[in-house]
């Protein structure tokens, strides 16, 4: 053991119960789940903290289950399970997975650490902005729903209180189609310069969007929202208006807050927002209305 | 192995030979470099500059060898040799003195017992810099009044310049088009980070085990900075991932000798990803202008190109760099009427030196982005018109040089024109079109755009360069059956030269047993492992050993035996056929073993004035098609296929020389679409994989590949340098296919998505053109 490097301690609760007490009594405890980004952060000497709080003998953590009619996702569920066992009860969450990292990423990843990390680029979020998800929150003094909305406070910012694990997400199960398309520059394992995500809700007619990678924080693009619910015509199905998808599109992009950054401009990033949101908007009414097959 | 039985052994040149390395290397098993181990060894750690530009006004690490663990914590004061090294000029520094030049100069090194105690200890060293404005563009550097970063170099900022002139650099045509083209920053991104393990040595020496590229080039440096002869440095090959010229410079050589030595102990260093961006040269970016004149039926005229290489902070190889970019920038062509001016500069970026395709690569994104808008202009077929003016064998090159081995570029580009063309993308696999998983398309927005390019690159070292290698072939009887050992100091980077030299003196001797020994500099040189040269130079000092061991054994034999005899198929054999005995009842005890230095055909200073001059050995080629979609809306590309027709004289190993085409090709691409190093204000904003994007398996297409085997009787079984010339011709394939498909202008490469999809980006301004100097 060598003086000079100080030392970790790694806890590992097998309850969330455990864990709770662990953290309240560490709340300077990071904790662990698939290490996908902690891992990274540990090997670039940007973080050290002075004890990990390893999630992954929770057995709690590591299940979904479906409760008051709401898919609930533990923590610490892989993005593999969520595109091989959640893909048709919700879409857009699963195509998002799909597309983290490569299958190393996914076998491991999750998206309690996603939320963890906030960031903005983060490829779980904008579907769960789309599909009104709420993210659960538990400490020793309770737990608490938070939409997942009010969960992003700036970059690499949530809520979570230093006492606080991410438990679970609910997700109402899809009603309507989804979509999420993210760019890259490379075909595979790439970080999105931009990312959208879709979700269609016939039962009370109402729209639901998500931004990705084009603002501090993900965002909702709430105008699109409200201008393309009263667009629609849920009941008849009729094919989108001229100009519509268009208009979605640009409202789209009005509700990023993009920047320059290494990974592309602000303005592709809202040139490019302003296409996924047309054509997801396209793919999701054709299948809404029957029209087309899309794949 | 059971070969050993078989009248004619397996695994001789033209079979695909495995590879001892392959399955240890899909299996996780391989020991790279950064696996190497020894009882007792220190962890060294490098603290580099966070600044491109600054005088250094003093360094404290008095507070870093207080932290327990640490065991040395060195500066520019402690080398003990000259503080200098640098493959041309000798104008680095192993250790800062009062300037650093670039962010990532190496300030200090520390030795610890642990790799992350040497990384605290980093942070507790005090430098106090002065910062300075860095010189960060390359046509700025070389105008009059810039702030001169080397004073001792003559040329100013100017590290070279090569000018080349033919025929009437005043020609006139009927038909004339000009561009500006850029190059970005490529890294090498090899596998295996910079590793190696120095051991001091009871000599006073020291033992080197280290991943590089030229194991006695390192040696003449590192001895050099270390005060020590040469004999006292002794390196042996450690494992390697890859090279492609990023390994040819110094790393962390120096700095693990100079720790082992001061600590009396084995030190091992090895980088990072993020650390290795800082820790090797990359490719020149480039800044190249050009004007084509042809007549009405697109016969060339004349060709008027100025390019500009950013050598970065030091020398590195930019002098050979820039004379290949000038001798090889008009491409593949013939051309009656040249004027070329190169120059390579100094700045504080990055330093740039050796990366596969060595300055050819720049020029071919430009010349043939050119042939392109000629063929537009003329309302010409871009194949046809290359093939119009393409240079053949008795070609004289813009140098004076007489092409005088086979040149088949016509045939190259008829050979990828007639492939059949894939089929449209399935629309239902994501992974076929732009964007991929991702998502962004079902064939919204996509367009098909087919492109074409040919380049042409000089094999070995050029300009008068003494360019040899050594080898050293012994053969035994060892439990009655006859054993070769080959020893070189040629480094296998993976390219598979290991089976190459193997595959060599099977050809030659008949014997199947092939033992290659571990690459040190207890051998004479081989040279680099760059240039697309060491089939072709080791491989031809291979086999001129193996032939004087085929002369002695055969001597030998015939004063053993009474007679004449031959070695056919591992037996004494005389002339009329009949075996007359084995090598091993010839040779018994005794033990044959013959070392060559072997040397290619001489080549010859360039004129300082004209740039003619019989620079390079042998010339090698290759051509692309491209075929791509393009998402024109998002701007992202997928390459659906590229196609690549190259001349390889003699396939030595034919499944290796695949593996170069595909793997170049890839490279190619990396340069077209994705790869760039950002540098902005001289710091680098991208050093790791995260944001610097090398091809997936995603990005990379099938290929369709063509190999000629026409033999140059100059070489060695008439072999041609295979692995440049296929990451050459790929790029500009790549970038004509998004410009057919898109009609952008596409000047510069890596193509961003915002080149394709921003409205406007088509005219993006160019800087307006500053008076270069001209000496
Ligand atoms: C090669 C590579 C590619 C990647 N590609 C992508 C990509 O395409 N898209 C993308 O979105 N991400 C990508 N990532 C980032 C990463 O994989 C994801 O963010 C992933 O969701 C992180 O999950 P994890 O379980 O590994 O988190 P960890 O690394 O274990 O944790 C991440 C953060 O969340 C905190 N945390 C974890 N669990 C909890 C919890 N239950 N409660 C509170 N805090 C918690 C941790 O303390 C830490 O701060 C990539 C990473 C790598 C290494």
């Amino acid at each position: 053991m060598n003086t000079a490097v100080s030392t970790m301690e790694f806890l590992r609760p097998a309850t969330l119960a455990e864990a709770l007490e662990t953290k309240a009594a560490h709340p300077e405890a990071v904790p662990l789940a698939g290490g996908t980004d902690l891992m990274v952060e540990l090997n670039f000497d940007r973080r050290r903290p002075p004890a990990l709080l390893d999630l992954t003998r929770i057995t709690e953590l590591a299940e979904w289950s479906e409760v008051d009619g709401h898919i609930r996702i533990g923590a610490t569920v892989p993005y593999a399970r969520i595109i091989t066992e959640l893909g048709s009860r919700l879409p857009g969450l699963a195509m998002a997975a799909r597309t983290v990292g490569s299958p190393q990423i996914r076998n491991r990843g999750t998206l309690g650490g996603n939320l963890g990390s906030a960031s903005p680029a983060g490829d779980g979020h904008p579907p769960l902005l789309a599909g009104h998800a709420t993210v659960e929150l538990a400490s020793v003094r309770g737990s608490r729903r938070v939409p997942v909305d009010a969960f992003f406070l700036g970059p690499k910012r949530s809520v979570v209180e230093p006492d606080e694990l991410v438990v679970a997400v609910r997700v109402p199960p899809a009603t309507g189609p989804q979509q999420f398309a993210k760019v890259g520059p490379r075909n595979a394992m790439v970080i999105a310069v931009c990312a959208f995500a879709l979700a269609l809700h016939p039962e009370n007619g109402t729209v639901g969007t998500g931004i990705g990678s084009a603002g501090p924080t993900p965002l909702r693009a709430r105008d699109a929202e409200e201008f393309l619910a009263a667009e629609l015509d849920w009941a008849g199905g009729r094919p989108l208006p001229e100009g519509v998808a268009e208009r979605f599109g640009e409202l789209v992009a009005a509700a990023a807050r993009p920047i320059d950054d290494v990974r592309g401009t602000a303005a592709y990033r809202g040139h490019a927002l302003a296409v996924l949101a047309r054509r997801t908007l396209t793919w999701a009414w054709r299948d809404h209305t029957g029209r087309g097959s899309c794949g | 192995m059971s070969t050993a039985t078989r009248e004619t052994v397996a695994g001789r040149v033209g079979d695909s030979a495995v590879r001892p390395d392959a399955a240890l290397k899909v299996r996780g098993e391989f020991a790279y470099s950064s696996d190497l181990f020894a009882d007792d060894m220190l962890w060294g750690a490098t603290l580099r500059s966070p600044h491109p530009h600054a005088r250094i006004r003093s360094i404290d690490v008095t507070a870093a060898l207080t932290l327990p663990g640490v065991y040395a914590a060195l500066t520019h004061a402690d080398v003990p040799g000259e503080n200098r090294y640098g493959l041309d000029h000798r104008d680095q520094p192993v250790l800062a003195e009062d300037v650093v030049r670039y962010q990532g100069e190496p300030v200090a090194v520390v030795a610890a017992d642990h790799p992350e105690t040497a990384r605290r200890a980093l942070d507790r060293i005090a430098v106090d810099y002065q910062v300075l404005d860095p010189v960060v563009d390359a046509e700025l550097a070389m105008a009059e009044g810039a702030p001169v970063l080397h004073p001792e170099c003559p040329g100013g900022n100017v590290l070279r310049h090569v000018r080349i002139r033919r025929g009437d650099p005043e020609a006139t045509a009927e038909v004339v088009v000009t561009g500006e083209y850029r190059v970005g920053m490529q890294d090498q991104a090899f596998l295996g980070p910079e590793s190696g393990l120095a051991v001091p040595a009871e000599d006073g020496g020291v033992d080197l085990h280290v991943a590089t590229q030229w194991l006695h080039v390192d040696q003449s440096q590192v001895a050099h900075a270390l005060g020590l002869p040469p004999e006292k440095v002794r390196l042996t090959l450690a494992g390697v991932g890859g090279a492609f010229g990023a390994r040819e410079d110094l790393s962390m050589q120096v700095h693990a000798c100079l720790l082992a030595l001061r600590t009396r102990r084995p030190v091992k260093m090895v980088y990072g990803r993020e650390e290795s961006f800082f820790g090797h040269v990359h490719r020149h970016p480039a800044l190249l202008r050009y004007e084509h004149g042809a007549d009405r039926h697109g016969r060339l005229v004349s060709v008027r190109a100025e390019i500009v290489l950013d050598g970065g902070a030091y020398a590195s190889s930019t002098p050979a760099v820039v004379a290949n970019a000038a001798t090889l920038g008009i491409g593949p062509y013939q051309v009656p009427n040249v004027r070329m001016d190169c120059w390579g500069v100094y700045t504080n970026n990055p330093p740039c030196g050796a990366m596969r395709g060595f300055g050819a690569v720049q020029a071919c994104f430009a010349y043939e982005s050119q042939m392109d808008k000629l063929a537009e202009r003329l309302g010409m077929d871009p194949v046809e018109l290359r093939i119009r003016n393409a240079m053949r064998e008795g070609s004289t090159m813009p140098t004076g040089q007489v092409v005088d081995s086979a040149a088949p570029v016509a045939e190259l580009l008829r050979r990828v024109r007639d492939k059949p063309l894939p089929p449209p993308a399935d629309p239902t696999d994501p992974r076929d079109l732009p964007g991929g998983v991702a998502n962004t398309t079902r064939g919204d927005g996509v367009v098909r755009g087919v492109g074409y390019g040919v380049g042409i690159k000089n094999v070995a070292f050029s300009e008068g360069f003494d360019d040899y290698s050594t080898a050293r072939v012994r053969l035994e009887v060892l439990g009655g059956e006859p054993v070769v050992s080959v020893h070189t100091a040629a480094v296998e980077v993976g390219q598979g030269l290991v089976t190459v030299q193997q595959q060599i003196a099977r050809t030659e001797l008949g014997i199947a047993r092939v033992t290659v020994l571990p690459a040190d500099t207890g051998v004479g040189s081989a040279g680099s492992s760059s240039a697309s040269r060491q089939s072709y130079v080791t491989g031809g000092a291979v086999k001129a050993a193996c032939e004087r061991v085929r002369d002695t054994l055969c001597a030998l034999a015939a004063t053993r035996l009474g007679r004449e005899v031959g070695l056919v198929d591992g037996k004494l054999v005389t002339a009329d056929g009949a075996v007359a005995a084995s090598i091993a009842d010839v040779l018994g005890d005794e033990v044959i073993e013959r070392t060559v230095e072997w040397r290619h055909r001489p080549t010859f200073p360039l004129d300082p004035l004209t740039g003619q001059g019989n620079a390079h050995t042998q010339y090698a080629f290759a051509a692309h098609r491209a075929v791509v979609d393009v998402d024109v809306e998002l701007g992202l590309v997928k390459v659906v296929e590229l196609a690549c027709a190259q001349d390889v004289g003699r396939a030595i190993n034919p499944q290796a020389v695949l593996g170069q085409i595909h793997g170049g090709s890839a490279q190619g691409l990396g340069l077209a679409v994705m790869e760039e190093i950002q540098v902005v204000d001289g710091t680098v904003r991208n050093p790791s994989f995260t944001d610097y994007l090398i091809p997936t398996i995603v990005d990379m297409p099938p290929m369709v590949v063509d190999v000629l085997e026409l033999a140059d009787p100059h070489a060695p079984y008439g072999l041609r340098g295979v692995g440049e010339p296929p990451t050459i011709s790929s790029t500009p394939a790549i970038v004509a296919a998004i410009r057919a498909a898109t009609g952008r202008a596409l000047t510069r490469v890596p193509v961003r998505p915002d080149d394709i999809a921003l409205a406007g980006s088509a005219s993006r301004p160019v800087p307006s053109r500053p008076e270069v100097p001209c000496d």
